[in-house]
C-alpha cells in the first residue's frame, strides 16, 4: 500500500515533463482518430472494389485467371437469366417503390396531424418492422402467404376472394415481394418524413386553411413540395435499396416460380457462390454499381432541376 | 364544421389503425406460430390464440440447429463488432466534425461513396482474402469487413458537429491532452447519440446474412439468420420450430428497442427530431 502511495506520489512528480514531451498535438491527433477507419476502408472496401473490378475482366483459368477483356459483359447481355433478373429488379422498383414512399409519406402527414394523439405509439409500431432480420420476415411472410392454408389467404376468402398463389405463380409472385418489402421499409421512410415535417412551418398550413384549401389540396402543395429534397433521399436510398434485394426472394422464392423473382443480386450471388465463376459474378456486380450511379445521377438531376 | 372534424378524425385514426394491425400483425402472427404445431399454423380457419407447443419447438430447434451455440455466435459477433464499430466510428466522427485537417474533405467523400456502392461487389475479393487467411468460419472473418461502417460515422459526424468549440477550447487552454479530451470531454458529452448509433450497429449485425452466409458454411458457426435459413433448405420443413427461431432472432431486438427506441430514432436522423 505505502509501495503503491510512493509511485503515484512520483508519477505525480514526474507529469508536468511529460506532459511537454506529448506527441499528440491538435494538428496530428485527427490522423490518429482516422486511422483506424482508413486502414480498415482500405483493406476492406477499396482493396475489393478495386480486385473485384480487374476480376470482371477475367474468368478462371485452371488454378489461376486469365484475362479476357469484355467477354464477361458480352456474356451478360445475351444472357437470358441476367436479362430476366434485371427485367424483374427493374419491375419491382418501378412499381414498388413509389408505392412505399407515397404510403410513408401519408402516414408521415397524418400522423404530424393535430387530430391525432399517441403519437410516440403509432411512430414505434410502424417503424418496428424496420428493425427485424430479413430473414425472420421472410420466414414469417412465407407461411403467411401460403396458397392453400395461409392467413392471407384465408382472410381473403373472408372478403369472398379466390385463393391467390402468391408463392406459385409467377405474376403473384412478383407482387408477394413487393407487399413483403413495403412493409419492411415503410414505416422506416415514414419516420425520415415525420422529422422532414417538424422542420415546415406551421403557419404554411394555417395561411392554406385560411384560403380556403383541404387536407389534400395542402398535402399535394405543402407537404410534398416542402419535403421535395428528403423525398429525394428517400428515392436514392430506395432505389439503392432495391437494386441489391436479395434476403426476400432467397428466403420467401429462392427466385422461382420459373425465375420470376430472380433479382441481380441473387443471380450474383448463384454465379459466384454456387458455381464459383467470380469474374462472370464481378461482372454482374460492376453492372450493378454502373445502374446504381446512373440511376442516383438521374434522381439528382431531376430533382435539381425543379428548383 | 365540428361534424367535418369528427369525420376526419374518424378517417385518420381508421387509416392508422389499420396501419397498425399491418405492421404488427405479423410479429403477434411469429409468436403464436412458435407455440403451436406445423399442422396447427396451417389451420383453416386460423388458430389466433397460443398454442401449448412452445417447449416442443424450442426442443426441437435445438435438436436441428443447436439454438444455444447458434445463439451464442450471434451474441459474440454482435457484441464484439458494435463495441469495436463503436469506438473507430465515433472517433473519425469526432475528427470530421471538429478538425481540420489535410485531405478531410476528401476522405468523407470517399466515405460517403462507399454508401452508395452494393455490398456485393465486394463480397467475392473478401471471400478470397479471408479464404487465403484461412479466416472461413472465424468470427473475426464476419466482423472486420464492415467494421469501418460509412453510414455510422456520417451520423457521428453529425451529432458530433452540435458540440460546442467553446468546450474544447477551454479544455486544450487548461492543458488537457487531446486523449483526454476525447475520453473525458467528447465521449461522455456524447452518450446519448453513442448510444443511438451502437444500437444501430448492433441491430445491423445482428441481422446481417448476406456476408455471414458466405463466410459461414459450418453448422456450428452459423449465426442466427443464416441457421434459420439452413432450415428452410430441408425436405420437410417443422414451422414450428422455424417459427420459434424467428421468434427467438426478433424478440430480443425488439424488447432492446422498445426500451431504447427514443434514443434510437431521434439518432438515426441526427437529433433532429423534436417531441
Amino acid at each position: 500500500m505505502a509501495e503503491l502511495q510512493k509511485e503515484t506520489a512520483a508519477k505525480q512528480v514526474y507529469e508536468p515533463k511529460a506532459h511537454k514531451k506529448n506527441w499528440i498535438t491538435p494538428k496530428n491527433f485527427p490522423y490518429i482518430l482516422i486511422a483506424p477507419t482508413v486502414i480498415l476502408f482500405c483493406l476492406f472496401t477499396v482493396y475489393p472494389v478495386i480486385s473485384s473490378f480487374i476480376m470482371s475482366f477475367q474468368k478462371s483459368d485452371g488454378a489461376g485467371m486469365a484475362f479476357v477483356g469484355l467477354e464477361n459483359y458480352v456474356r451478360l447481355f445475351r444472357d437470358p437469366l441476367f436479362l430476366t433478373a434485371l427485367k424483374n429488379t427493374f419491375f419491382i422498383l418501378i412499381i414498388q417503390v413509389p408505392i412505399q414512399l407515397f404510403l410513408a409519406l401519408i402516414l408521415a402527414a397524418a400522423l404530424n396531424s393535430k387530430l391525432v394523439k399517441m403519437k410516440a405509439f403509432f411512430r414505434i409500431s410502424y417503424f418496428m418492422p424496420a428493425i427485424t432480420a430479413l430473414v425472420a420476415y421472410s420466414i414469417v411472410f412465407m407461411i403467411m402467404l401460403d396458397e392453400n392454408y395461409g392467413i392471407i389467404n384465408y382472410f381473403l376468402s373472408l372478403l369472398g376472394m379466390e385463393k391467390v398463389g402468391w408463392l406459385t405463380s409467377t405474376t403473384w409472385s412478383k407482387v408477394a415481394l413487393m407487399i413483403a418489402i413495403t412493409w419492411r421499409w415503410t414505416g422506416y421512410n415514414m419516420v425520415i418524413y415525420l422529422a422532414g415535417l417538424q422542420n415546415v412551418s406551421e403557419s404554411l398550413y394555417e395561411a392554406a386553411s385560411i384560403d380556403g384549401a383541404g387536407r389534400i389540396r395542402q398535402f399535394f402543395y405543402i407537404t410534398i413540395p416542402q419535403l421535395r429534397p428528403i423525398i429525394l433521399f428517400t428515392f436514392v436510398l430506395s432505389t439503392i435499396g432495391t437494386l441489391q434485394l436479395f434476403d426476400e426472394p432467397f428466403i420467401l422464392t429462392e427466385g422461382g416460380p420459373n425465375n420470376s423473382t430472380l433479382t441481380i443480386s441473387l443471380y450474383l450471388y448463384q454465379n459466384g457462390f454456387k458455381y464459383f465463376d467470380f469474374g462472370y459474378a464481378s461482372a454482374i456486380a460492376y453492372v450493378l454499381v454502373i445502374m446504381i450511379a446512373i440511376l442516383s445521377w438521374i434522381q439528382m438531376k431531376v430533382a435539381g432541376d425543379q428548383d | 364544421m365540428k361534424t367535418q372534424k369528427n369525420i376526419s378524425k374518424v378517417l385518420l385514426y381508421t387509416l392508422l389503425i389499420a396501419g397498425v394491425i399491418c405492421s404488427i400483425g405479423p410479429f403477434y402472427w411469429m409468436v403464436i406460430g412458435a407455440s403451436h404445431t406445423s399442422g396447427e399454423i396451417f389451420k383453416v380457419p386460423p388458430n389466433f390464440l397460443p398454442g401449448s407447443e412452445l417447449w416442443t419447438n424450442l426442443k426441437n430447434l435445438d435438436e436441428s440447429i443447436g439454438i444455444l451455440k447458434v445463439l451464442g455466435n450471434s451474441l459474440t459477433i454482435t457484441l464484439i463488432y458494435t463495441a469495436l464499430a463503436l469506438m473507430i466510428c465515433s472517433a473519425s466522427g469526432y475528427a470530421f466534425a471538429k478538425f481540420k485537417f489535410k485531405g478531410r474533405d476528401a476522405i468523407f467523400f470517399v466515405l460517403l461513396l462507399a454508401i452508395m456502392i452494393p455490398y456485393h461487389v465486394t463480397l467475392i475479393p473478401l471471400f478470397k482474402m479471408m479464404a487465403a487467411l484461412g479466416w472461413i468460419n472465424t468470427y473475426q472473418a464476419v466482423i472486420l469487413p464492415n467494421l469501418a461502417y460509412p453510414f455510422a460515422i456520417f451520423l457521428m459526424r453529425q451529432n458530433m458537429k452540435a458540440l460546442p468549440d467553446s468546450l474544447l477550447e477551454a479544455a486544450r487552454v487548461d492543458g488537457a491532452g487531446e486523449f483526454k479530451i476525447f475520453f473525458t470531454i467528447v465521449l461522455p458529452t456524447m452518450k446519448p447519440s453513442l448510444a443511438a448509433v451502437a444500437i444501430f450497429l448492433f441491430m445491423f449485425q445482428w441481422n446481417n446474412f448476406l456476408w455471414p452466409l458466405v463466410i459461414l458454411n459450418e453448422q456450428d458457426m452459423y449465426t442466427l439468420p443464416v441457421a434459420l435459413s439452413s432450415l428452410i433448405g430441408l425436405s420437410k420443413v417443422d414451422y414450428g420450430q422455424l417459427m420459434m427461431g424467428t421468434a427467438i432472432s426478433t424478440l430480443p431486438i425488439m424488447i432492446f428497442f422498445l426500451l431504447l427506441q427514443r434514443q434510437f430514432i431521434s439518432g438515426m436522423l441526427g437529433s433532429s427530431v423534436k417531441e
